[in-house]
């Protein structure tokens, strides 16, 4: 009866994992091929690091994009944590004139699109003394996070029990100190959530850097698809691998650490609809 | 320091009235706004103003070079909409999101029934169809533009085992291969995505309804078409909803492989907005017309799409 039934379920066995190696193939091909000989690239013959190593020194060199790509991911997370924690509480647990219409504001930012916004930021940033700054884009970024960063921290703190912070004003904390002291820890897998969706986007964005950014300011993404527009005719294909895989691999790991956190934050995005 | 500011100042001089309803201590309008503000701030400064401003570059004679230089409506849309490359891009932006949208939906569901019992076997596959999710569609884009090369990539000497050229095959070098080449890399991309989206969709279905079915004698295609399919329509909705949004929007991936030729065979809405101010035309005031049509294009839709959402789930 079990061979039967493992019999049975060989071809199921053969479909899944046949498209489990499609979708990790081509990952590891560019892994691999970024380490491989090939012509036209640094890594001529044998295995090694020949391509990293033309990444490192390529124009402004791998470590200051790595450090603009670092930059624009601190102040996007840092500033939609910042913003989602206050405002979510102050979503969830204040009532004021215009509150309504502020987090009906934060929700149409879902409705505009980048390329709506960065038109008009391409000059406006410049008017406020953005121009061109690795901090612009970051707060930029912060914005597109805020409506699935506030809509998160605001049920996140309604799901705390009030009597949980009563107690805490009882005894003699303000509203700051209940937050800092009691919600915050309760709060703590929404805030892994949010910070996790901010560093993706934010570390990954392409289109934003493109319209604000360019020369020394550039971050990782941008340098590398730079690299291989500027070089006309020969593409240099070694070092943009080894550039994919230097900007994969944080991704990935914060991934497979972080999956729960991932996972749930898709749930509760999901069930919103 | 906080700890005392909670108490009335004045509670000594004026009795106040005895209102100690529940938060009215210390959750006062002010402090209220007071922990709104730093979103309240980003918010006017980096979203409403912007979008006043696009309205309004929209409507001025504005170059990227010489900057603004006065009201010209409607010029910059009738010029937009005259522009050789709107109605194509249009055109092709809309094949496109219909090819993503069912190829993603019908994926997204394929594997989401495929891992949707758990067991060890299902969690990986579940991660291994959820990885390239976590890269950056830039990243996606550029490694898939190696795959697809002819003088790196073991696409074109795969398509020559199959007789298809000689191991030379440039796939994104024709108007046909550039647009499925495009929708492979979207579709390794978002299926993992979609996956998880109607994989919390299938698991909200109670396990009663299946077992009755089965009572009654269902076989597994009926049971697919008359309780998995209707229970699973909300998710499906916003599944749909979410890919046509997003492939309406598309631009990383064909200006990374494509550019939007070859002789802007992929050009898509968005891809123009980006010509126009920064390319062909240096037109900001174009480009500004372009994105508030984009825009008022998207509300519309999305509008259609929730109300059609909304009143699925009560049919």
């Amino acid at each position: 009866m079990k061979n039967v039934r493992v019999l049975g379920r060989t071809p199921y066995w053969v479909l899944t994992g046949g498209l489990a190696i499609l979708f990790l193939y081509p990952m590891i091909w560019t892994a691999v091929s970024s380490v491989s000989p090939q012509p036209g690239s640094a890594q001529v013959d044998g295995f090694g690091l020949g391509n990293y190593e033309t990444l490192l020194h390529y124009q402004a060199g791998l470590g200051h994009y790595l450090a603009n790509s670092l930059v624009i991911t601190l102040v996007a997370v840092v500033t939609t944590l910042v913003a989602a924690t206050f405002g979510g509480y102050a979503f969830a647990r204040f009532r004021f004139p215009g509150k309504d219409a502020l987090f009906l504001l934060v929700l149409s930012i879902l409705m505009v699109p980048y390329a709506t916004l960065l038109v008009p930021l391409v000059i406006w940033l410049k008017d406020i003394g953005l121009n061109n700054s690795l901090v612009g884009v970051g707060l930029v970024l912060a914005v597109f996070q805020l409506p699935f960063a506030m809509f998160m921290m605001r049920i996140s703190f309604e799901s705390v029990p009030r009597e949980m912070e009563e107690a805490a004003l009882v005894d003699g904390c303000g509203s700051f100190g209940a937050l800092r002291r009691v919600l915050l820890p309760a709060v703590k897998p929404g805030l892994i959530t949010i910070g996790l969706f901010a560093f993706l986007a934010a570390w990954n964005d392409f289109m934003v850097p493109l319209y604000l950014v360019g020369g020394e300011n550039q971050p990782l993404p941008l340098a590398l698809v730079n690299m291989r527009q500027q070089v006309m005719g020969v593409i240099d294909y070694g070092a943009t691998q080894a550039g994919v895989v230097v900007l994969t691999i944080p991704c990935i790991l914060l991934f497979l650490v972080l999956q729960r956190h991932y996972v749930n934050g898709f749930m509760s995005g999901a069930l919103k609809g | 320091m906080t700890t005392v500011t909670t108490r009335p100042p004045d509670a000594g001089t004026a009795p106040p009235p005895p209102r100690r309803r529940r938060g009215n201590r210390s959750h006062g309008p002010l402090l209220g706004w007071l922990y709104a503000s730093p979103t309240a701030v980003l918010v006017a400064v980096l979203f409403v103003v912007p979008l006043v401003l696009v309205v309004i570059m929209s409507a001025s004679d504005w170059s990227l070079l010489a900057g603004n230089d006065g009201t010209n409506f409607p010029a910059n849309y009738t010029e937009v909409l005259a522009h050789r490359m709107f109605w194509p891009s249009v055109v092709f932006t809309l094949k496109y999101t219909v090819i993503a949208t069912v190829l993603l939906i019908g994926l997204g569901l394929g594997l989401a029934l495929l891992v949707q019992e758990s067991s060890r076997w299902s969690g990986v596959l579940r991660t291994s169809f959820l990885l390239p999710t976590a890269l950056g569609l830039a990243s996606a884009s550029l490694l898939f533009y190696a795959l697809y090369s002819p003088q790196v990539g073991p696409i074109s000497d795969f398509l020559a085992r199959f007789g298809i050229g000689n191991g030379s095959v440039n796939v994104l070098g024709t108007a046909d291969g550039a647009l499925w080449g495009t929708v492979i890399l979207i579709v390794w991309r978002f299926a993992g995505f979609y996956m998880l989206l109607l994989l919390v969709g299938l698991q909200g279905i109670g396990q009663e309804v299946y077992e009755s079915a089965r009572m009654d004698g269902a076989n597994t295609w009926q049971v697919f078409r008359k309780i998995t399919l209707p229970l699973l329509k909300p998710s499906l909705a916003l599944a749909t909803i979410l890919c046509v949004t997003g492939s309406l929007l598309a631009f990383d991936q064909f200006y990374i492989l494509t550019k939007g030729g070859p002789d802007g065979s992929t050009m898509t809405v968005v891809q123009l907005v980006y010509n126009l101010a920064f390319e062909s035309k240096r037109d900001l005031g174009m480009a500004a017309a372009l994105s508030v049509l984009v825009l008022l294009a998207l509300v519309v839709i999305n509008v259609v799409q929730l109300k059609a959402l909304r009143r699925s789930p009560d049919e």
